[in-house]
């Protein structure tokens, strides 16, 4: 039987944000990608630049379990601050490692839990001189003590710093130092390894280790985005900022060194939607990225982009509201805000992304569907998927896909088209033709406005005019349901009264959440949303289950609303599962949710 | 009033170069009230556009919310039009311009639409000199909503309904002086002598053109007392001088007294030739325009005429490098990196 303790633990590292912590961290936990384990960091950090505590959770899982796990088995606590906090969080029978330059305070001994100190301060100041050293390499340190601890490749760590400060060998060699400093330190003072460890596997494949929201501005670089508006916000910041660091390796015209491509960062995300629904109004493929208090910001816009039938791309990366909320914390929370963003009488395309492979290709995607559809696309990320790393599957392209710039005519079109309208549904589908300002000479301009217009784009205040034209963007809507992204279904057949529906982040602890479930005698069907409109699989999925339960990260069961309102199904057999404390939900959570539902009809 | 505009016109209307009459340049009749300065204003537009045989469909007219931005329908109808949202066309502007920059773009607005819920997007877009034409009709009301008075009425304006203004305005063509822009103009809808050489020149300029123009609002701020009515503007109007832009292929001819005349070559080749200036007015002298500005206020005038130029300006696209071929005309070949960059990318992820 194996070992249950080998790679299978959850470590938290409480530190100070601003002191170098994160690539520390992050250099523990690719070490352990690397030996072929399954890892799962998150990286839970203040909304403050320096000085306040931050945790890293680190989440070993050898049977590939990615969502975040309650309970620390670990704790590498170089923070005082957190600390009466951090030594309450071990589990049972778990290890305290901390900065023992400073002896414990009594009231800070469990006897539940072995402590490991090391006077990591101390040795800091005996080694190295410069006191940015001196803080940073406190970090590696416990980075090499933790290598000693748990079994990590030394040369794994190794040759990960040769490739982080390639060609600054300085840099390398007192990294190496440092580590070699923690190693040295547990070989003197503690037996190890500790139960709790690691064992190299290959459990990885081919899998790559990314944060959604580079992978988000690695598939608007593939989608063919040229025009980039954009204000800061986090979590949705790095978006931009992953593109921009594509977009200077890969869209540098090689014989000018001009870009091909051009982002502006807005005054205010009023301005970055604005210039969005310009730059694709004027036929170039152009997004933005914001969070909710963003995305509030822009519904003004969205209505007119949806009105006026603008294709625009729109990235989501949803954070803890209302209002600032917890900026730096997790949640799905925009789900109606979104799908109605505007005043009037509005829906808008969603799209729901759960791993950075579908980040890549769901952005990608999003530019296609703007152009066929002609309105807006939002991809509903969070801040979890965007601006934690993740296991995920490798990003792939097809090289043989075409973009589809959708209905759009040329000057040879419009020159043997008798008239040309805007507005009008020449297929049967909703979708009408649009033209690209200066196509041609006299045919094909016509008034962009937000105001009514006939199928021909003037202006109008004809009450069946306007009437006609908002059934026609519900043909649209219709058409838009069997374009969009389909949901995917768990299983060929149904074979359980009760299905779960999840989407985005939740997906791993729901998949979690049905094996634990299904250990102890309860199956599930399930469906993972990946898109609003809903198809009508959606609507089968929920008529064919006596109960279904919901999974999402709000308070208000938004997404179970949008499903009730949406489609006709009871909502009594629609019941929520809830998680809105800003941190990922768990598998844990799950289950007890749903067995608080489920025990009474069991028993 | 009638909807119905004559489709005769004139056959010996006198023909650009492109072979086109104004015709070509005109847009659906106005519905704005008889007399409106706005409607003079259009017809000025119309008339640049007609003199630099600037093709209709290579313009792309922008505005926001109000009467002011209702104009793009009245005038260049075979251009792509965009009536965006209240305050915001300078964004919608941004992102076309980033699109495609071998468009000429024309963005109209008001002083509601400008100096109040748009002046956060009207001092950004002067700040990235983005290459376009920014009119503010400006009337000093809010028409479409029957008359109140706007951010820019002057302090002591009488209503329509006989209230004061008790405000201090905001001065439009100081504020763009103030925040960089790189060519600044004032004018007076009544004056199409003065204003359709102020657009021309604005559309050859190569930056952010600003033509603030005072344009009476007939039904609700033409009344006694108004600072914003057709009389007081015309009893208050002071002149720079007269500005006129020369094409390219035109001789220069000194028609002005020698000292009295400056020429300012723009970058399409064109020459923007001022006349009869004012004595220690210097087109280039940002202070000293600032200066001229305040000194006409006190005086309780208003100073007309092209304020300020600079001659060379640095654009967006220049600003930050972006590609010289309009970014929408550029092919998935050049967009998409492909799989083999994307084999890469994953290996780096590993």
């Amino acid at each position: 039987m194996p070992n249950s303790k080998v790679n299978n633990f959850v470590i938290r590292f409480a530190n100070v944000n601003g002191t170098g912590s994160a690539s520390a961290n992050y250099l523990f936990a690719k070490a352990i990608f690397r030996m072929g384990v399954p890892v799962t960091p998150k990286n839970i950090f203040p909304s403050n630049i320096q000085g306040l505590p931050t945790w890293y959770d680190v989440r070993v899982s050898e049977k590939g379990y990615l969502g975040r796990r309650e309970g620390v088995d670990i704790m590498v606590c170089v923070n005082p601050q957190s600390m009466p906090d951090d030594v309450r969080s071990v589990r049972s029978g778990g290890y305290f490692i901390y900065d023992s330059t400073k002896a414990l305070h009594p009231e800070l001994i469990r006897n539940d839990v072995t402590y490991i100190g090391m006077p990591l301060m101390e040795m800091c100041l005996r080694e190295f001189t410069d006191p940015r050293q001196r803080q940073l390499f406190k970090n590696i340190i416990y980075v090499g003590a933790l290598a000693a601890l748990l079994d990590i490749e030394f040369e794994v760590l190794e040759q990960l710093l040769a490739e982080q400060f390639e060609g600054k060998e300085k840099l390398i060699g007192l990294n190496i130092k440092a580590l070699k400093l923690g190693v040295q330190y547990i070989n003197d003072n503690f037996s190890f390894p500790l139960e709790i460890r690691l064992e190299r596997r290959d459990l990885v494949g081919d899998k790559i280790l990314v944060d959604g929201n580079s992978a988000c501005g690695l598939g608007a670089v593939y989608g063919g985005a040229t025009v980039v508006a954009w204000y800061p916000i986090t979590p949705s910041t790095s978006v931009v900022e992953g593109f921009e660091t594509y977009a200077k390796k890969l869209r540098i015209d090689p014989e000018t060194g001009k870009k091909n491509f051009a982002i502006v960062q807005a005054e205010d995300e009023l301005a970055a939607i604005g210039m969005v629904i310009g730059a694709n109004w004027n036929g170039a493929r152009s997004f933005t990225a914001t969070s909710g208090p963003g995305l509030s910001l822009m519904n003004e816009f969205l209505g007119l982009a949806y009105f006026a039938e603008i294709p625009t791309v729109l990235i989501d990366v949803q954070r803890t509201g209302p209002s600032t909320g917890m900026p730096t914390r997790t949640q799905q929370s925009d789900i109606l805000l979104a799908a109605y963003a505007s005043h009037g009488d509005t829906k808008q395309v969603l799209i729901f992304p759960s791993t950075p492979k579908e980040c890549f290709e769901m952005t990608a995607e999003s530019f296609d569907l703007a152009e066929l559809l002609q309105t807006p696309i939002i991809l509903m990320t969070d801040l979890d998927l965007g601006m934690n790393d993740h296991m995920s599957e490798p990003f792939v392209w097809d090289d043989n896909k075409q973009y589809n710039r959708g209905k759009v005519l040329d000057a040879q079109q419009l020159e043997e088209l008798p008239r040309f309208g805007r507005y009008l549904d020449v297929d049967g589908d909703g979708i009408t033709y649009r033209t690209i300002p200066g196509t041609h000479p006299t045919k094909g301009s016509f008034f962009t406005r937000g105001t009514s217009r006939d199928e021909y784009a003037a202006y109008t205040e004809d009450g069946s005019v306007y009437a006609r034209n908002m059934e026609r963007l519900l043909k649209k809507w219709d058409t838009a349901k069997n374009i969009v992204p389909a949901p995917v279904l768990y299983q060929s057949e149904n074979k359980s009264p009760y299905g779960l529906i999840f989407f985005g982040t939740s997906t791993y602890s729901a998949e979690e959440a049905m094996d634990d479930m299904e250990a102890s005698g309860i199956v599930f069907d399930a469906m993972r949303l990946k898109s609003f409109p809903f198809n009508k699989t959606v609507e089968d999925f929920i008529h064919s289950h006596e109960m279904v339960f919901i999974i999402e990260q709000n308070r208000d069961a938004q997404m179970r609303s949008l499903l009730i309102n949406e489609l006709n199904v009871n909502p009594q057999k629609m019941i929520s599962v809830l998680n809105f404390d800003g941190m990922p939900i768990t598998a844990q959570f799950i289950t007890s949710q749903i067995n608080k539902t489920l025990s009474p009809a069991i028993n | 009033m009638t909807y119905i505009r004559p489709k005769f016109r004139h056959p010996d209307l006198p023909k650009n170069d492109l072979g086109y009459t104004t015709k070509e340049y005109e847009g659906s009749l106005s519905t704005l009230c008889a007399g409106c300065g706005h409607d003079s204003i259009s017809a000025s537009i119309i008339e640049a556009c007609f003199e630099l045989s600037i093709p209709p469909h290579r313009i792309a007219k922008l505005s926001g919310i109000g009467c002011s931005s209702k104009t793009p329908t009245y005038f260049l109808g075979n251009s792509h039009g965009f009536n965006s949202v209240h305050g915001r066309m300078p964004s919608v502007a941004t992102g076309a311009n980033m699109a495609n920059r071998e468009l000429t773009y024309i963005g109209v607005s008001g002083d509601g639409d400008t100096a109040s819920i748009g002046m956060g997007q009207f001092v950004h877009v002067i700040r990235r000199n983005l290459n376009m034409v920014y009119i503010v009709m400006n009337n000093g009301c809010y028409g479409l909503t029957k008359g109140q008075d706007s951010a820019t009425a002057d302090e002591g304006s009488k209503s329509k309904a006989g209230s004061v203004n008790p405000f201090q305005p905001i001065d439009l063509a100081g504020l763009a002086l103030e925040l960089g822009a790189s060519f600044v103009a004032q004018s007076f809808s009544g004056d199409k002598q003065q204003l359709i050489p102020l657009i021309k020149a604005a559309i050859s300029h190569q930056g952010f053109a600003f033509i603030n123009v005072i344009s009476p609002c007939v039904t609700f701020n033409n009344n006694p007392g108004s600072t914003k009515s057709y009389d007081y503007v015309r009893e208050h109007i002071e002149s720079t001088g007269k500005t006129d832009l020369v094409p390219e292929k035109t001789e220069i001819l000194t028609s002005y007294e020698s000292g009295t005349g400056t020429n300012v070559m723009m970058h399409d080749g064109t020459y923007i030739r001022l006349e009869k200036l004012a004595s220690n007015r210097n087109p280039f002298d940002r202070m000293g325009a600032m200066n001229a500005l305040q000194n006409a206020r006190n005086r309780s005038e208003i100073l007309t005429g092209l304020l300020f130029v600079e001659k060379e300006t640095e654009n967006l696209h220049q600003t930050i490098n972006s590609s010289d071929r309009p970014l929408n005309t550029l092919m998935q070949e050049e967009l998409c990196p492909g799989s083999s960059v994307l084999a890469d990318i994953n290996d780096e992820l590993r």
